[in-house]
Formats: C-alpha cells, sequence, structure tokens
C-alpha cells in the first residue's frame, strides 16, 4: 500500500448508487481478459446524470470519450456512496479507471466491503460535507499513515476517520493477502 | 442482557455464547448462493486465489441460478451462463439450475424459498444485494460482492460485523388496498436510502403476522433499499406451513429477547396507511399515489424479486380482471412454478393468466428481466424518456434500462390500475 497518494479530485453528490458507477448492462465483460476488463474503466461512472458529474461545475465526465482511464484519482462523494447492487464489478470499475481512493461522508456497506476485500480502491470517511468544499480538478494529497488530506490547490488541510477495523485488510491489499498474512489460509 | 434474533443466529453461526453490535467475527456459511452475473468473476478469483487443486468447502451448500440476463442474444451475456454451466460440471454441483432446461428457476431469492434452501436460525449469503430477502424466514441473509464469495467458496467464512437492529412493527388489520410494497416503500420515505446502513431491520406486529411468507419477502426484500444488512421476520404458524411443504430440514427457532437492546424502534398502523409510490430516480423519494395521481405513464411492469411473486400476479388479477391495459404491461413471473401457479391459480372464474391476456397485456419468460435494465434486447427494459411504473426495488438513475427515463415503484395493485387508466392511479378507484 502506498503511504501517499497525490491526484486530482472527481467531485460528485450523495447516494451515488452501484447503478450510476457501473451500469448493468456493461456487466457481462470478463475481468481476466484484459481487452475486456479495460471495458470497467471506460464505463465507470457513465450514468451519473449529466449535471452531477464532476460537481461543482457538473457536466465533465469522470472518463473522457474514447478513453479508458480517466485522469482523476481521487473520488470525493457525499453520503451513502455505493448504494444499490451487490456488485463488485463498481469499486473494481472505479480502480480500473485508474481511481486510487475515494473520500466520503458514508458508504453503502456491500460497496465498501467490496472496495476493501477486494483491494480496489480505499474508502475513506471524512465527518465533512468535503464534496462542498473540494471542487474538481483540486490536486489532492493523502497521507495514509496518518488520515490527513490537503487540498494542494488551496492549502486547506481535513483531517480522515482512521480506517480503524479494516486497516490490516486495506495495508495487506484486500482479503486473501490479509487471510494468507494472518495464517488462516495457506 | 438480552439479544435479537439477528444478534443470536449470529452468535451460533460464529459459535459463540452472545454477541453485541459491534464485535467483529467469523460466520459459518450455510449456504452460499451466486447468479451468472457475479459468479462468473467470484469462480475467477477463486481459482485465482486457491490455485488450480483449489476445492469448495461444501459443494452441497453452494446454489447456483442463472437468472439475470437469460433470454438475450448478448454473447457476453451468455457466456457467463456457460462458464457458470462448465463449472457446475466440472465440480459436479448438484444445486444448479441450467437455462434451457427443466431445473431452470429464474430469480434466485424466490427459488431459494421454493427449493427449501431459507432454513430458519441459518446463515444465507448470496452475491446480490437482494439476499436478504430470503430473512421472511428467520434466517440471517445478506449480500456480497464476489471476493467475499470466493473467500466463502474456499473456506465456508466470512467476517461480518455484528449489526445493531432497528425494529419496525406494523399494528392493525391489513386494509384490502395496501401490500406489503406500501409498508417497505412508508418504511424507506421515512428513514431514506441510508437510514439502515450496516444495522438489522426486524419487522413484528400482528399486521406482519398476517401476511404470506410470498408479502413478508417483499419486506425483507427491500431492507437493502435502506441500506440494511439483513431484514427479519420471526419465525411463526405461516412459516412453519410454508417449510413443511419445502423441505426435511430441523431448524431452529429464534426470537428477539424481551430485553433486547435496539438501535431504534418504529411503530405504524396499518389502517393508517395509504398507497404509496417511489418517485424517480430514488426508492426513499416517497409520495401518497393521491399526491401523484394523473401522472402520465408509458409503461407498467409487474415481476422481480420484489413484485413478481404469485402474491403479486394475485393482486393484479384482481384489478385487471375483465379490464385493458391503456399502456404496455409486461407480466413478468419471478420464477418458473410462479409462471405455473398463473395456469393455475384462479380469480372468480379465470386463471390469471386468462386474465392477464385478456386485459392485453405481455407475459414474458421468468428472469430478472428489465427490473436492472440489462442487454438491449431484455424485455420491458425502459426506452428514451419511458415513464414506468413497477413493481421492482430500485428507481436509480438507468437502473431500468434508459438514462433519460423515470421510474415510479409502487405495489401491484397500484401499477395494474395505473396500467388500466394510462396515467397513475389509486387502486381504490378500481376496487
Amino acid at each position: 500500500m502506498e503511504n501517499i497518494v497525490i491526484g486530482k479530485a472527481f467531485v460528485l453528490g450523495n447516494n451515488i448508487d452501484t447503478d450510476q458507477i457501473i451500469p448493468a448492462e456493461h456487466l457481462v465483460y470478463s475481468m481476466d481478459d484484459e481487452n475486456e476488463a479495460k471495458m470497467y474503466g471506460k464505463y465507470a461512472l457513465s450514468s451519473v446524470p449529466k449535471e452531477y458529474s464532476g460537481l461543482p461545475l457538473g457536466n465533465i465526465p469522470f472518463v473522457e470519450e474514447g478513453k479508458y482511464e480517466s485522469e482523476y484519482q481521487i473520488i470525493v462523494g457525499g453520503s451513502n456512496f455505493g448504494c444499490g447492487s451487490s456488485r463488485e464489478h463498481a469499486p473494481y470499475a472505479l480502480m480500473k479507471a485508474g481511481a486510487k481512493v475515494i473520500i466520503a461522508e458514508s458508504y453503502a456497506r456491500i460497496f465498501y466491503r467490496n472496495s476493501v476485500d477486494g483491494g480496489f480502491v480505499i474508502p475513506y470517511e471524512i465527518k465533512e460535507k468535503l464534496n462542498e468544499k473540494v471542487k474538481t480538478g483540486d490536486v489532492l494529497k493523502i497521507d495514509i499513515e496518518n488520515n490527513i488530506l490537503v487540498n494542494n490547490s488551496t492549502g486547506e488541510t481535513f483531517s480522515l476517520n482512521p480506517l480503524g477495523d479494516v486497516l490490516p485488510i486495506v495495508s495487506a491489499g484486500g482479503l486473501f493477502k490479509y487471510a494468507r498474512k494472518s495464517g488462516m489460509i495457506e | 442482557m438480552g439479544m435479537t434474533i439477528t444478534e443470536k443466529i449470529l452468535a451460533k453461526s460464529a459459535g459463540k455464547e452472545s454477541v453485541k453490535p459491534g464485535d467483529n467475527i467469523w460466520l459459518n456459511v450455510d449456504v452460499l448462493m451466486t447468479h451468472d452475473v457475479c459468479g462468473p468473476p467470484t469462480i475467477g478469483i477463486w481459482k485465482s486465489e486457491f490455485g488450480k487443486d483449489a476445492t469448495i468447502w461444501d459443494k452441497d451448500k453452494l446454489v447456483i441460478f442463472p437468472d439475470h440476463y437469460i433470454f438475450t442474444a448478448n454473447k457476453h451475456a451468455n457466456r457467463n451462463v456457460d462458464i457458470l454451466r462448465n463449472f457446475a460440471d466440472e465440480y459436479s454441483i448438484d444445486n444448479y439450475y441450467d437455462v434451457g432446461t427443466s431445473r431452470y428457476k429464474g430469480v434466485c431469492h424466490i427459488a431459494l424459498a421454493e427449493e427449501g434452501y431459507n432454513i430458519p436460525g441459518t446463515v444465507l449469503i448470496g452475491t446480490d444485494s437482494h439476499t436478504c430477502t430470503s430473512g421472511a424466514f428467520g434466517m440471517f441473509s445478506t449480500g456480497v460482492g464476489n471476493t467475499d464469495a470466493a473467500f466463502i467458496l474456499g473456506t465456508g467464512k466470512i467476517w461480518e460485523k455484528v449489526p445493531e437492529t432497528m425494529k419496525f412493527t406494523f399494528t392493525g388489520k391489513m386494509p384490502e388496498y395496501l401490500t406489503a410494497k406500501d409498508l417497505i416503500l412508508q418504511i424507506l420515505g421515512d428513514i431514506t436510502t441510508d437510514g439502515a446502513t450496516y444495522r438489522a431491520m426486524e419487522f413484528d406486529g400482528e399486521a406482519v403476522f398476517s401476511l404470506s411468507m410470498n408479502e413478508r419477502m417483499t419486506l425483507c426484500n427491500m431492507a437493502i433499499e435502506g441500506g440494511g444488512m439483513n431484514g427479519i421476520i420471526p419465525v411463526d404458524a405461516v412459516t412453519e406451513d410454508y417449510l413443511q411443504e419445502r423441505t426435511n430440514k430441523a431448524y431452529d427457532k429464534f426470537y428477539s429477547d424481551e430485553d433486547a437492546v435496539y438501535h431504534s424502534k418504529y411503530e405504524y398502523n396499518v389502517e393508517n396507511l395509504v398507497p404509496l409510490v417511489a418517485k424517480p430516480h430514488s426508492p426513499d423519494n416517497k409520495a401518497a399515489v393521491r399526491e401523484v395521481e394523473g401522472t402520465p405513464i408509458t409503461k407498467a411492469y409487474i415481476g422481480s424479486c420484489t413484485g413478481g411473486k404469485i402474491s403479486d400476479f394475485q393482486f393484479a388479477a384482481k384489478i385487471l380482471y375483465d379490464k385493458k391495459v391503456a399502456v404496455t404491461t409486461f407480466i413478468v413471473p419471478a420464477s418458473t412454478e410462479v409462471a405455473k401457479q398463473l395456469e393455475t391459480e384462479m380469480y372468480k372464474d379465470k386463471s390469471l393468466k386468462e386474465i392477464f391476456e385478456s386485459a392485453g397485456a405481455v407475459i414474458a419468460k421468468s428472469s430478472c428481466a428489465a427490473c436492472l435494465g440489462g442487454p438491449d434486447d431484455t424485455i420491458g427494459r425502459t426506452v428514451g424518456n419511458d415513464v414506468t411504473i413497477s413493481t421492482t426495488n430500485r428507481n436509480f438513475p438507468g437502473r431500468m434500462g434508459s438514462k433519460q427515463a423515470e421510474v415510479y415503484l409502487a405495489s401491484p395493485l397500484t401499477v395494474a390500475a395505473s396500467a388500466v387508466k394510462g396515467v397513475i392511479t389509486d387502486p381504490r378507484d378500481l376496487m
């Protein structure tokens, strides 16, 4: 796990559900075949209504037309991020698009588990309404060891909620790596 | 300190005397269920993590229902079913219900009940968020992703944080114009889509115990729409009657202690409630049908794990008897068993199938179909600026297909009444 993540922010609203993150019609691609797997990156966040995509201005696509990766590495959401279905394709799609960290006020349970157990993206919680204080395109720096976020574009500093019980799984890089490290499986 | 029914089941599964909310525990899973969307990636992770000599922890506890993208020409979707079929062959999975055979069932959550996999007191984990449906049988059931499922496939174990429990009590006698769908839409409007995140939702009260198992499943099914980890209803005589016809397995009945500690308690008298919809684009966007009546619709849809059970079609038939639909109306029986029941269940002098056919509705084959949009050729999918009223569970942007469409969620009574009028209609006007 990297200790410092620096990247551009992509800002979203509340209740970003899994259908907005990766529409169900795309859940058919193989994750084992790289040519198909990259389609998950292409369609990540493709069903967010345009006016709410890339706040505060909106009308900013997470992944540009014709591309498979995003120029944004840090997603800033509001409350109940990832609500809806159990599709692990959702955090996987965000990872394939190049996202490394999500910061939101709260998460839906299954999305949170999938992000952590699959080792796809780090789901940080924050007490503040960060999505009202950061603009899409701001450069953010996250110090994972100390749970500190700096907005390099404005100089503001925020504290992130510690990862708590799931830190060992996040640090190991996912559930299987954690289980091997702790001797649960060979 | 007393425990809730959810806490008791989790304690038993973890091999502990007692647990309390916030405890991180490892559960021993009784049944793992998967389907054609999440099964193939689960199998992929399992093989790559456990190697080519990977073994299934207990193949009798693995149940696979292809159900999501079944009647489509989409080659990737069909390949997913092929992957399940080959896996079932290679590992001799008895509990595989293949497409194109007499074993094909349709929507997994309903098939789990029909095939006797829902056993009180047990832990059932599925790669689908609506796995909480099975909680209607006094058991713990919840949805997970592919990595968690792959881990269970190899070890039979999953970590969970013991949830706090919210209790919802419904008193009074169910009026004929209300269904379980109205009750859960009421709750969702009150607690919102994250009001139960990481919590158990326990339902009780005389109105709940007056419901059939099918209706109880509707209530538990949409616990996830409030963010709930599980929905649960304790076992009573109705549960036991249903089980007697479906399984010979022994089971444990758990009940919440008098002094169990709850996160919160809600109480409703059903006689004071009214038919509801969830307006676009969220299941908690509650309105009385009266507030939106007259809104023009382009399609009506009765189907899915939430609203495609025989009880849902019995409600719809009461309204559609001797009537014609004014908009394209889809009848999608959740399972092949429900499809057969449409032919044998009668309302007055006609079978439900006859009622729907003479009303001019389209009867589709059993699958998840357009509840979650699906491939372009999925029957009932929204297109363009469709305004659909549906008995399904989610109306997020793009959920049923078109990103421009609007979806209203409602009970089968309200959907059927609206189908007849071509505008959103309170079922009381046609009863």
